[in-house]
């Protein structure tokens, strides 16, 4: 995949070239391509002069960052202590079951992405879905179908 | 600019005055939790039908932070903490919006919006009523649902600020001297006294320091920290900047968690304002004292939340903690003397600086000063946060405020401190909560998460829980936690699965011990705690697990078998309808029969059933 | 100066000093596995800590990074540390079965046999990060790194692909206390780390040696002719 270098040196820029701020650069390129690229991590690695291999240690390290691409939806199944035991677990295999993928997996279709997260803060609405940006309390069954629904018709329109 | 303390309380006037025009004022709860629950709708809705109305100039509409009662959210308060309504816009926002309108309108109460209490018959209108806020002392949470976030104007206007100008007429050592004496600990968990730390810091060696606040809070089923980065951001500045005066450093940063957006976004919001009224950056109050504020994103990892993984985090690396037998105080970021505390901790220094260190340390317990905030969530009836005087018991805590247990069903067990914590019986509920007498219990107060379990909740699934979360997140640098954990998870697991062995208690205890005692940070340190607390009170659910391969909870699916009972089920059809799997036969109004084959043991038809005829065996 | 005890021992250091150090020039051993001498420790692999009573308190600390202090009373074989040294060691052989040092040393400690599932797939890498250590500091190219953590935690070169920087010098396997790196040198060919490279034949003895990459890096760094570098060591 080709990555354009002046959007990832408006990134950079964003930042004032500070190292520390690399992986705030990586998000920002995650949220350009849904998922980091090898390139992007060389590129920027480059610019920072810093080794190569450092940005791949600090691209692994942090669950929010991902090497492979993502669907145009990410959900984000909480499985937090209160979303586990009201039942998060179950909500989470409805969406695998419903989507026919394994969590850190995305649909061929390209349409969603599954991953549990450690807690949301949302606690007293367990259990909790992430899409994307927005939050879904107090999910059930039925609600997983309908956010299926609901977002793919997204990507159709 | 140069602001002034005449600008500050000029400010306050106009803002106070600027409300004054307003009849009316309607506060929507706009935190995390009202937000999942439609709260913008609500406030997007509302903002329009009053300006169809011609009413957008007489009836102000504002967003405020979170309240903490998010079960009942969308929150809406009006006036001046007046009437609160809960569930607004849940089932029909037209519908509620109008009812609304009528309340401001016409003075009329909708009793079908008021907060549902314990006592059917009782009518709970102002928050104030409510039980779970009456029994609360908010000093933290004094302004959260009360103040937009992100208008500074008004956390001027309700004496914000004040501190940070008091607190530059004062002597840095005066400062730390009345932290110091206020009895102050740190609320992330550690509970080091938080003046000791300031002093350390201050006495450290070199020209430049800095001052973190720690706004990771990952323990899963605790948000107090995003309740108040969310609802007062500028409370946390304002402390900082009274810390890096004393401690003598210009740069302080906060970390937030990635999981956090609303928080993130607030806090950044929140800091720029600072900025353009002239509170952050250079020579504030014309003291001569610069400070400014950076803010940083954490990338999901729950270790980042111990202070030398943060600092590494910060200083663009992986999360890694180090060993601290070098403080953090003389060597934290980039070697310099850095001193961290949590958000919580921050937001309590405003309050000691107006009120006086007496004042904080007339609350509380004497080793264990001023409020904490809790998140009681669980197993009680009314869940949320509740923010109380350090001493009060975990029975007022769960009964009193919470409500007791739901569905009145049996109280089995609360958990604390989150993966680091333990949990405690029901022979405990008299202790107070504080940062000492649960830690003796082998348990922790912690940062504050308290998720309450009844009888459906199996203590060998709860260790295996936290196992399987402490091997996720742990960094992986330490033989013992990367290793041992994972061997801990593996044992409990095939417990769990019916697999247990003779040894397997004693295995598990020495493993614990080992790990305890050897691992190089706090995450791996704690990390046998839950393990090893319900192994030290609920050992005979360990030893059914193991010898008898049974789950009298009912919880771990390798143990149970769900089965309907033929002489209680009627046939409604209920639960055939909504199994996921679809593996209940029956035909209306006869016995319906569970396929065990087929069945996943997810216990929804034990959920829905309105007849008992469920059992778990 | 500092003084304290040992096993009951009075010992003197100097201030700054390690306590690993002080307590081996005592002629107390303490295991290591992730401690180097010359590129001292992160603390990872934890088998060489040590108990310290210092008043009433009781702490563990790795020996490898704890800096000596006055007053403090230090237990090498307590009977917490000899527990903690044994489920470290049998922790690790269940990571690395493979591995005849981790072997050894369990043996050495009474641990012969391991209570747990091993490994198949961790090879005789105990992640001490000597490796990345010396490649950061002694070579100056970092060619290696941790990728992910937790249990999948594991040294690599960047996306598990050959490394541009990497110069096949190998100061990395000498290092490695397990020997878990593979290097081979085979028909002039060094491979490493996925990378081929082609090794240098001294114009002298006609014998195969160090790789061409690394003699040029060396001579882009200290100047030094190619010539030169050519020339084996054997034959200098």
């Amino acid at each position: 995949m080709d990555v354009d270098t002046d959007q990832l040196d408006a990134i950079i820029e964003k930042y004032n070239g500070d190292r520390s701020y690399m992986l705030a650069m990586f998000q920002d390129v995650q949220r350009l391509y849904r998922y980091l690229p090898k390139q992007a991590i060389y590129h920027i690695c480059k610019r920072l002069e810093v080794p190569f291999s450092k940005g791949y240690e600090v691209a692994t390290f942090y669950k929010a960052l991902s090497l492979k691409p993502r669907g145009r939806h990410t959900i984000h199944v909480c499985l937090g202590t209160a979303c586990h035991f009201r039942g998060g677990p179950n909500i989470l295999e409805v969406f695998e079951r419903e989507l026919k993928i394994k969590t850190g997996e995305t649909t061929k279709d390209g349409n969603f992405t599954v991953e549990t997260v450690n807690c949301l803060g949302a606690c007293a609405l367990a259990p909790l879905v992430r899409v994307d940006e927005q939050d879904f309390g107090k999910a059930t069954q039925a609600l997983v179908k309908k956010i299926i629904d609901e977002f793919r018709d997204e990507v159709k329109s | 600019m140069n602001i002034t303390l005449e600008q500050l309380d000029t400010i306050s006037l106009r803002y106070i005055d600027a409300m004054s025009k307003y009849s009316k004022i309607i506060k929507i709860c706009c935190g995390t939790g009202c937000v999942s629950s439609g709260a913008l709708k609500v406030y997007e809705e509302l903002k329009r039908v009053l300006t169809d109305r011609g009413l957008i100039d007489e009836v102000l509409v504002k967003k405020t932070g979170c309240h903490g009662l998010c079960e009942r959210g969308p929150i809406v308060v009006l006036g001046d903490e007046e009437i609160l309504y809960q569930s607004v816009g849940k089932r029909n926002i037209n519908e509620d919006i109008t009812a609304l309108l009528k309340t401001i309108g016409e003075n009329e109460i909708v009793d079908r919006l008021l907060y549902q209490g314990e006592d059917k018959g009782k009518r709970y209108i102002s928050p104030r009523d409510i039980p779970f806020y009456a029994g609360q002392k908010r000093i933290v949470l004094s302004l959260n649902g009360i103040i937009d976030p992100e208008d500074i104007e008004e956390y001027i206007s309700k004496g914000g600020y004040r501190a940070l100008y008091k607190a530059l007429l004062m002597e840095p050592e005066e400062i730390i001297e009345w932290v110091e004496k206020s009895g102050l600990r740190g609320r992330g968990g550690g509970g080091f006294p938080t003046g000791t730390k300031w002093r350390s810091c201050r006495v450290a060696h070199g020209d430049i320091k800095y001052v973190v606040a720690n706004g990771d809070e990952g323990d899963p089923g605790a948000f107090m920290d995003r309740s108040l980065m969310e609802g007062n951001p500028h409370s946390i500045i304002e402390g900082m900047i009274i810390g890096g005066y004393a401690i003598g450093s210009n740069q302080g940063f906060i970390y937030v968690r990635d999981e956090y957006p609303l928080a993130v976004n607030r806090l950044i919001k929140a800091i720029e304002s600072a900025r353009s009224y002239g509170l952050l950056g250079k020579n504030i109050f014309d003291s001569g004292f610069d400070f400014d504020i950076k803010i940083f994103r954490g990338g999901g990892a729950f270790v980042c939340g111990e202070s030398t993984a943060l600092m590494s985090s910060i200083e663009g690396k992986s999360g890694e903690p180090r060993a601290k037998y070098i403080h953090t105080v003389e060597k934290g970021l980039w070697e310099k003397p850095t001193n961290l505390n949590n958000v919580e901790t921050w937001a309590c220094v405003p309050h000691i600086i107006n009120k006086g260190w007496n004042w904080f340390a007339s609350i509380g317990t004497p080793n264990s000063k001023g409020t904490k905030v809790f998140s009681l969530v669980g197993k009680v009836k009314n869940t949320g946060l509740i923010e109380v005087p350090m001493g009060i018991t975990l029975r007022e805590i769960i009964y009193d405020l919470g409500g007791g247990i739901r569905e009145d069903k049996k109280f089995k067990a609360v958990q604390t401190g989150g993966p680091s914590g333990g949990c405690l019986p029901e022979a405990y509920l008299e202790m107070p909560v504080d940062f000492d007498s649960l830690t003796r219990l082998g348990s922790m107060m912690g940062s504050g998460g308290m998720i309450v379990m009844d009888e459906r909740n199996c203590m060998v699934d709860v260790a295996r829980y936290f196992l399987k979360f402490l091997v996720e997140e742990s960094c992986g640098k330490c033989t013992p936690c990367r290793e041992g954990v994972r061997r801990m998870f593996e044992i409990v697991n095939r417990i769990c699965n019916g697999e247990g062995k003779k040894g397997d208690i004693q295995h598990l205890e020495e493993l614990a011990h080992a790990i305890s005692l050897s691992s190089l940070c706090g995450l791996g340190q704690s990390a046998p705690n839950p393990v090893l607390s319900t192994i030290k009170y609920f050992r005979d659910e360990y030893i059914l697990h193991i010898e008898d391969k049974k789950c009298p909870a009912g919880v771990c699916k390798a143990l149970i078998k769900f089965s309907i009972q033929p002489d209680k089920c009627t046939g409604c059809m209920r639960c055939a309808m909504e199994c996921p799997v679809k593996c209940i036969k029956g035909a209306k109004k006869e016995v319906h029969v569970i396929d065990s084959t087929l069945c996943i043991k997810c216990g929804t038809c034990y959920d829905v059933c309105r007849f008992n005829a469920v059992t778990i065996e | 100066m500092v003084e304290f005890k040992i096993n009951g021992k009075k010992v003197q250091a100097e201030k700054g000093e390690i306590l690993l150090d002080v307590a081996k020039r005592e002629g107390h051993e303490i295991p290591t596995l992730c401690h180097h001498e010359k590129l001292g420790s992160d603390g990872r692999c934890r088998l060489c800590v040590v108990e310290i009573h210092r008043g009433s308190r009781r702490r563990f600390v790795a020996s490898c990074l704890y800096p000596v202090e006055n007053g403090i009373d230090v237990y090498t074989d307590s009977r917490d540390v000899l527990l903690i040294r044994k489920t470290i060691l049998e922790l690790l052989l269940a990571r690395c079965p493979g591995s005849d040092t981790i072997k050894n040393l369990a043996s050495q400690y009474g641990v012969f046999d391991v209570r747990y599932t091993k490994d198949t797939d961790k090879g005789k890498c105990i992640l001490c990060g000597q490796c990345i250590r010396a490649c950061e500091s002694i070579v100056g190219v970092s060619a290696l790194c941790m990728s992910g953590k937790g249990p999948e935690k594991k040294v690599t070169t960047p996306f598990d692909e050959p490394s541009e920087v990497c110069i096949g010098c190998g100061a990395c396997a000498v290092i490695c206390p397990t020997g878990h790196i593979y290097i081979e040198d085979k028909d002039g060919y060094r491979t490493i780390w996925r990378k081929k490279f082609e090794l240098a034949r001294c114009p002298k003895c006609n014998r195969f040696h160090a790789p061409i990459e690394q003699l040029e890096f060396i001579s882009k760094k200290t100047g030094v002719d190619m010539e030169e570098l050519l020339i084996c060591q054997n034959c200098k």
